[in-house]
C-alpha cells in the first residue's frame, strides 16, 4: 500500500465536510425554523439561527390538539404494517418454499408496487365514499395494508430465502406444520431482515401524503395532511409547520440510523445487498 | 440414479407435492386477494366510467364510447403534464445519478467517520417528500428564504428570485429539491455496490499500470452496471409517480406550468370533478406504466 501525503486526508475531510453542509442545510433549515419565534420565521433577510430558542411552537402543537394527526399516522401506520406482515409473510414464504404462482406471480406482486398513486386512490376514493369509509381508520389501514403488501412480499421472499433449507426439512420430519416450521424455524431465522422490513415498511406508510389527502377530512388526518392544512391562501403557519416536520421526521431518523445495515436493502427493493 | 428408481420417487412425492402446493395457494390467497382488491378493482372501475360522461353534477353517466379518450388525447394540457414529467425524468435522473457517483467514490475511502458521513448523507431520502417539499418552498421563499440571500452573497449584489412564482424557476426548484432528496438514494446503492467490486481485478489493473479512468471504465463500471440500472429504474418510475413535493412547491402553478401527470389527475379529478375524464386519464396512464414495468422486470431479471 502507497502511503498517501497528509494533505490528502485534510482535502478528503473538507470536501466531505462541505458535501455535509449542503446537503442538511434543508434539515437544518426545519429544525431552526421550528425554534424561531413565529415572528423571527418572517424576518428579512432570514436569520440563520434563533436569537431567543423555544419550544412554544411545540407547545402550540400539543395545545391546539394538532398532535392528534401523528397519534391518526401511527394507528394506521403501524396497524397496517403489522397485518401487511403478518399477510407479506405467509404469501412471501408459499413464493420461497412452495413455489405459489412461479416466477410471473412474483413479478406481478412487484410490478403492483410501481403504479401511480393517483390512478389507484382515485377510484377507491369514490368507492369510500359510497360505503362510507372515508375519514376512518379502517378505510386507510385497509389501503395502506394493499399498498404495503408488494413492497413486504418482496422483501421478505429476499430474506427467507436467505434461510437455510435443511433447517426447515428437518423441522418438517421431526412433525412440525407449514405454518409450525415457517413460525418456529423461519421467522426467527430471518428475524433481523423482518423486522428491518416491518420498520421501512412502516416509515413508507408514516410519510405518505396523497391517499391521506385524498380519504381524510377531519377525524383521521394524518401528520402530512396537518401540515398541508397549514398552508392558507391568506397565510401560512411556519412555525406549525417546522415543528410538526421535526415531530414527523425525527422518530424516521432515529429508525434510519438505528437499520443502517439493512439501509440498501431495504430501500432497493432487496436488488442490493449492502 | 435408474429410471426405475427415478419413477419411484416421483410417484411417491406426487401426492405430497400436491399438498404442498394446496398449503403453498393458502399461504399466498389472503394477500394476493387484498393485492387485486386495491390494484384491479380501481382499473376495473376506472375502465367502465372511462366510457361514460359521469361528473360532480351529473352522477348518473350514459355511454359515449370512446369521447373521453379523443378529448384526453387531443388536451394539450394533458400532454403538456405528460411531457412535463417525461422532462423532469430526463434532467433530474441523470444529475442524481452522476452525484450520487461522485458522492459515492468519494466516500469509498476508509476513514475515519466515514460512517458516520454517511449516516448523516442518507437523511435525505428518508424524510417524507411532503416534509421535504413544505421545507424547500420556505427556503425558496424570496422574502424570508435562504436561497436567495446565498445567492445574493455568491454574486455579491441583492438578488430577487421568484423561484415558485416564474415558470422555468419553479421548474428549477422542483428539479432542486428532488435532486437534493434522491441522490442520498443513488449514493448508498452505488457506494454499496463499489463495496462488491473484485479486489483482486482493481489491484491487478493497478499493477498492470492501467490509469485510473481505464481502470474505472474498463472494471468498476461495467461491476457496477446491474445496480445502475436498478437504481435508474427504481427512480424513474418514482418520478413518473412524482406528487407530493411539487404540490407542496408549486401545487402544479403558476397557471398549470409545472403540472405533472398525477397533478393532472388530481386536479381534474378532485377539484374540476371530472370523473370519467380522470378515470380515462387513469386507465391509459395504467395501461402504459403496467406494459413497460412488466417488459422492464422481465428483461432485467431482478425476480431471478
Amino acid at each position: 500500500m502507497r502511503k498517501t501525503p497528509l494533505w490528502h486526508g485534510i482535502v478528503w475531510y473538507g470536501v466531505s465536510i462541505a458535501i455535509l453542509l449542503v446537503m442538511l442545510f434543508p434539515i437544518y433549515w426545519m429544525f431552526m425554523v421550528s425554534l424561531k419565534l413565529p415572528e423571527e420565521i418572517f424576518a428579512s433577510p432570514p436569520v440563520w439561527f434563533p436569537s431567543q430558542p423555544q419550544f412554544g411552537n411545540f407547545a402550540a402543537l400539543f395545545n391546539d390538539g394538532d398532535v392528534w394527526s401523528l397519534w391518526n399516522s401511527l394507528v394506521i401506520a403501524g396497524v397496517s404494517t403489522v397485518v401487511a406482515m403478518v399477510l407479506g409473510t405467509l404469501c412471501a414464504y408459499a413464493i420461497v418454499r412452495f413455489n405459489t404462482g412461479g416466477e410471473n406471480l412474483a413479478i406481478w406482486i412487484l410490478s403492483q408496487r410501481m403504479l401511480p398513486p393517483i390512478a389507484i386512490v382515485f377510484p377507491i376514493f369514490l368507492a369510500y365514499a359510497n360505503l362510507g369509509l372515508a375519514d376512518s381508520y379502517f378505510g386507510l389501514i385497509l389501503l395502506y395494508t394493499a399498498f404495503a403488501l408488494p413492497y413486504v412480499i418482496w422483501m421478505m421472499r429476499g430474506y427467507l430465502q436467505d434461510v437455510p433449507r435443511d433447517l426447515e426439512e428437518s423441522a418438517e420430519v421431526d412433525g412440525l406444520s407449514a405454518l409450525g416450521v415457517l413460525w418456529k424455524v423461519a421467522v426467527p431465522m430471518a428475524r433481523n431482515g423482518l423486522i428491518a422490513t416491518a420498520i421501512f415498511a412502516f416509515i413508507f406508510s408514516w410519510n405518505e401524503f396523497l391517499f391521506a389527502l385524498i380519504l381524510t377530512r377531519t377525524e383521521v388526518i394524518t401528520f402530512t395532511v396537518q401540515i398541508s392544512q397549514y398552508f392558507g391562501s391568506q397565510s401560512t403557519f411556519w412555525a406549525k409547520i417546522g415543528a410538526m416536520s421535526v415531530l414527523g421526521t425525527l422518530p424516521v431518523f432515529i429508525a434510519v440510523t438505528m437499520l443502517q445495515r439493512y439501509l440498501v436493502r431495504g430501500i432497493s427493493m432487496g436488488a442490493v445487498k449492502g | 440414479m435408474t429410471d426405475a428408481v427415478l419413477t419411484q420417487t416421483k410417484l411417491s412425492s406426487r401426492s405430497l407435492k400436491t399438498g404442498r402446493r394446496a398449503i403453498g395457494w393458502r399461504f399466498a390467497t389472503p394477500a394476493i386477494a387484498l393485492i387485486l382488491l386495491i390494484g384491479l378493482f380501481p382499473f376495473f372501475w376506472s375502465l367502465a366510467v372511462s366510457f361514460q360522461n359521469i361528473t360532480g353534477s351529473n352522477r348518473a353517466g350514459i355511454w359515449v364510447g370512446l369521447a373521453n379518450y379523443e378529448r384526453l388525447l387531443s388536451d394539450l394540457r394533458f400532454w403538456a403534464a405528460f411531457g412535463r414529467t417525461l422532462l423532469i425524468l430526463a434532467v433530474a435522473l441523470p444529475l442524481e445519478l452522476i452525484f450520487g457517483l461522485l458522492l459515492a467514490l468519494h466516500f469509498q475511502a476508509d476513514r475515519p467517520f466515514k460512517r458516520l458521513f454517511v449516516a448523516l448523507l442518507v437523511l435525505p431520502a428518508v424524510v417524507s417528500p411532503m416534509v421535504a417539499g413544505s421545507m424547500w418552498r420556505l427556503m425558496f421563499d424570496h422574502k424570508f428564504g435562504p436561497i436567495n440571500q446565498i445567492i445574493a452573497w455568491v454574486a455579491g449584489e441583492p438578488v430577487v428570485l421568484l423561484w415558485v412564482i416564474k415558470p422555468y424557476l419553479a421548474f428549477w426548484a422542483i428539479i432542486i429539491t428532488e435532486v437534493w432528496q434522491w441522490t442520498p438514494f443513488m449514493f448508498v446503492l452505488i457506494l454499496a455496490a463499489l463495496a462488491n467490486v473484485d479486489r483482486e481485478q482493481l489491484e491487478a489493473a493497478e499493477i498492470d499500470g492501467a490509469g485510473r479512468f481505464r481502470v474505472f471504465f474498463k472494471i468498476v463500471l461495467p461491476a457496477i452496471m446491474p445496480v445502475l440500472a436498478i437504481a435508474l429504474l427504481i427512480r424513474g418510475l418514482d418520478v413518473f409517480r412524482i406528487f407530493d413535493a411539487v404540490w407542496q412547491l408549486t401545487r402544479g402553478g403558476p397557471g398549470n406550468k409545472t403540472e405533472t401527470l398525477s397533478i393532472f389527475m388530481y386536479i381534474r379529478g378532485f377539484q374540476s370533478f371530472d370523473t370519467s375524464y380522470t378515470a380515462a386519464a387513469v386507465v391509459l396512464v395504467l395501461f402504459v406504466l403496467s406494459v413497460a414495468v412488466t417488459l422492464i422486470l422481465k428483461r432485467l431479471r431482478i425476480a431471478r
